[in-house]
C-alpha cells in the first residue's frame, strides 16, 4: 500500500502554474526527499499533501484519507516539521514536548523524544536560549513525538554546522530505520544523498525526475566525467581544450575507449598527464542539469 | 485525552506563558492597578452629593482589567502567534484549533478575573470599598459576559489585523477611546448627550455602568438584562468576523513571495 498517493494534482496562485500535473506514489517505509530550486513547486505540493492547502485539481491520498479535509484520524498518524514552525519560547524544551504530544493517541514519552533528538542536556531549558540547531532539534522532536507513521520535514537541517547535521541525519535515519516513511523537502544534495531511497526532482511545477539517488538523471545513462590536467602548450598532441590551467574536463558514455585513447597517446608522445580522475557525474551535477533551463 | 482536558491543559499552559511573560504581566495587572490607585488619590469623594471614588472607580477599573485581560491580550498574542507559525504548527497535530484557541480565551479569561479580584482587594484595603456580597454573583455573571465578549473581539481584531506588529497598536487604539467615552476614568455625567448616546450602544459602557451601580448601596438591585444583552450581541458580531476571517497563517503566504519572483524572475 502507497502511504502517499498523488494524481494529476494542480495548483495555481493567480497566473502562476505552481504546481501543474504531477503525479507521485510513495511506498510506506520509504525514504524521499523532494528536490528543486526556489519556486519549483516543491513546498505548495508538500503543503497540500500535508492538508495545509487545497489542490485546484487532482488527487491526494495520505494514509488512506484526503488530507485537504484535515480528518483527526490522519492527524493522529503523520508528523509534520514545517520550516517556519512556531513554538512558545518561554516554554522549556520538556513542557513544549509534553504540550505537543498530549494530543496523539499513541505517542511516545518526552523522554524518548528528547533522547531521539539529543536534547538531553537542555530538556530543562527554556527555548529561547536554544541555538538555531538545537531549536531545529526540537522542532524535530515536535514532530516525531506523536509515533507518526508518516513524517514530513521541510529543509530539516538549513542553517546547521555539519557536526549538527549529521546528528540530525542519525536521528531521522532511526525513525526510518523503525519503518516511518518520511517525505523531506532539501537543498542540500548531499543530505538527499544520505537520507533518501529516492529522489523526485521538481523544476517549474512539474516533476523532472524521480528515482534512486544513484540514478538520477543522466547517472543513469552511464554518463562519466574524466578530469586531467595537461601542458597547454601541447594539448594539440592530444586532441584536447584545456583551459588557461591545463585542466581538461571530458565527459563520455564510454570512459573505458576515450581513457585509453587518451593515455595511449600520451605515453606515445611523451606528454605527462596529472591528477587524472575519472567518476559519475555528481548527484549534484544531475540534478543541475535537470533543473538549469536554457534561455 | 478528550477535548475537555486538552482544553483544561492548554488553558493551564497558556497561562503559565502569561506568567512568564514579564511585559504581558506588567500591562495586565499592574498597569490597572495604577490607574485604580492613582484614580483614587486625585479624584476626591464628595460626601455631600454622595460620590464615593471608589465605590465609583474600583469596579469601573476592575472591568476595565477584564479588558485588557482579554482583549488586549488575545488580539495581541494570538496574531502573534499566527505570525510566528505558532498556529501553522498546531494545525498540523490532532489538537483541534478550537481547542487551543479556547485554551487561549479560557486563560485571558483567568487572568482577567484574577485581575478583577486584584483590584476589589485593593480598593478594600487601601480605599475603603464597600463590597456588597450579595450583588457579586450579578458583578461576576457581568464580568464573565464581559470576557466573553471582548475574547471574541480580540480574536476578530487579531483576524483583520495584518501583522503582529500593528496588533498593539490597533487594540489599544481601540480600546482607549473606548474605556474613555465609557465612564472607566470619570463619570459620563458632563458629557455631550449624543457622546453618551454612542458609548450606551458599544460594548464597554452598558458594562460599567452596570459594574457601578452593583457598588452603589444606593442603587435598587436589578437584574441588568439590557447591558448583557448589547455586550453579547457585540460579541456575536465579534465571533462572526473572527471565524469569517481568521486565518492560522501569516497574511501573504499564498504563495511565497520567493516563490512568485523565482517563477517570474528568471
Amino acid at each position: 500500500m502507497s502511504a502517499v498517493s498523488v494524481h494529476a494534482l494542480t495548483k495555481s496562485y493567480g497566473p502562476l502554474k505552481a504546481v501543474n500535473g504531477i503525479d507521485l506514489e510513495i511506498a510506506v517505509g520509504e525514504v524521499v526527499a523532494i528536490l528543486g530550486p526556489n519556486g519549483a513547486g516543491k513546498t505548495t505540493t508538500v503543503e497540500m499533501i500535508e492538508g495545509f492547502r487545497r489542490p485546484d485539481s487532482g488527487t491526494i491520498s495520505v494514509l488512506g484519507h484526503d488530507p485537504s479535509d484535515r480528518p483527526a484520524e490522519l492527524l493522529d498518524r503523520i508528523g509534520i516539521v514545517l520550516q517556519e514552525g512556531g513554538i512558545e519560547e518561554d516554554l522549556t524544551v520538556r513542557e513544549a514536548i509534553e504540550a505537543q504530544r498530549r494530543p496523539y493517541a499513541e505517542p511516545m514519552s518526552a523522554d524518548e523524544a528528547i533522547e531521539t533528538v539529543d536534547l538531553v542536556e537542555k530538556a530543562d531549558e527554556r527555548i529561547k536560549g536554544l541555538s538555531g540547531g538545537q531549536r531545529r532539534r526540537l522542532d524535530l522532536a515536535l514532530g516525531i513525538v506523536g509515533n507518526p507513521d508518516l513524517l514530513f520535514l521541510d529543509e530539516p537541517t538549513t542553517g546547521f554546522d555539519p557536526a549538527a547535521r549529521r546528528r540530525s541525519w542519525e536521528a531521522i535515519r532511526q525513525l526510518a530505520s523503525s519503518g516511518t516513511t518520511v517525505v523531506l523537502t532539501t537543498h542540500y544534495l548531499e543530505e538527499a544523498q544520505q537520507l533518501a531511497d529516492r529522489v523526485v526532482v521538481m523544476s517549474m511545477g512539474e516533476i523532472v525526475a524521480n528515482g534512486s539517488p544513484d540514478d538520477l538523471g543522466e547517472r543513469r545513462s552511464g554518463l562519466s566525467t574524466i578530469r586531467f590536467r595537461i601542458d597547454p602548450s601541447r594539448a594539440g598532441a592530444l586532441g584536447v581544450e584545456p583551459d588557461a590551467g591545463g585542466w581538461v574536463v571530458t565527459e563520455t558514455h564510454d570512459p573505458i575507449r576515450l581513457i585509453n585513447e587518451l593515455t595511449g597517446k600520451a605515453l606515445a608522445t611523451g606528454i605527462a598527464i596529472e591528477d587524472f580522475e575519472v567518476g559519475k557525474i555528481t548527484l549534484e551535477e544531475a540534478y543541475l542539469r535537470l533543473v538549469t533551463h536554457d534561455g | 485525552m478528550g477535548s475537555g482536558s486538552l482544553l483544561v491543559s492548554e488553558t493551564m499552559l497558556q497561562t503559565k506563558l502569561f506568567f512568564r511573560s514579564a511585559v504581558a504581566a506588567f500591562f495586565t495587572l499592574v498597569m490597572p492597578l495604577m490607574f485604580l490607585v492613582m484614580i483614587n488619590f486625585f479624584i476626591p469623594s464628595d460626601e455631600a452629593s454622595g460620590f464615593s471614588a471608589a465605590q465609583y472607580f474600583t469596579p469601573a477599573i476592575a472591568v476595565f482589567g477584564m479588558v485588557t485581560a482579554t482583549f488586549t491580550n488575545l488580539a495581541i498574542n494570538t496574531s502573534m502567534a499566527r505570525d510566528g507559525g505558532i498556529l501553522k504548527r498546531v494545525a498540523g497535530t490532532p489538537l483541534p484549533m478550537w481547542v487551543h484557541l479556547g485554551g487561549r480565551i479560557m486563560s485571558a479569561a483567568l487572568v482577567g478575573l484574577i485581575s478583577v479580584t486584584l483590584m476589589l482587594a485593593v480598593g478594600w484595603l487601601l480605599f475603603d470599598l464597600e463590597i456588597p456580597w450579595s450583588r457579586m454573583p450579578l458583578f461576576a455573571l457581568l464580568i464573565l459576559v464581559g470576557a466573553g465578549t471582548f475574547s471574541a473581539l480580540g480574536l476578530a481584531v487579531a483576524a483583520v489585523t495584518p501583522n503582529a506588529r500593528a496588533a498593539p497598536a490597533i487594540a489599544n487604539f481601540v480600546i482607549l477611546p473606548l474605556a474613555f467615552i465609557s465612564g472607566i476614568f470619570f463619570p459620563l455625567d458632563g458629557s455631550p448627550e449624543w457622546l453618551q448616546t454612542l458609548a450606551s450602544w458599544l460594548p464597554l459602557e452598558p458594562l460599567v455602568t452596570a459594574a457601578i451601580a452593583l457598588f452603589d448601596p444606593a442603587m435598587p438591585v436589578e437584574f441588568p438584562w439590557a447591558a448583557i444583552g448589547k455586550v453579547l450581541a457585540w460579541g456575536a458580531i465579534g465571533l462572526v468576523i473572527a471565524l469569517r476571517f481568521f486565518s492560522f497563517e501569516p497574511a501573504g503566504t499564498k504563495p511565497r513571495a520567493a516563490e512568485v519572483s523565482a517563477a517570474y524572475g528568471d
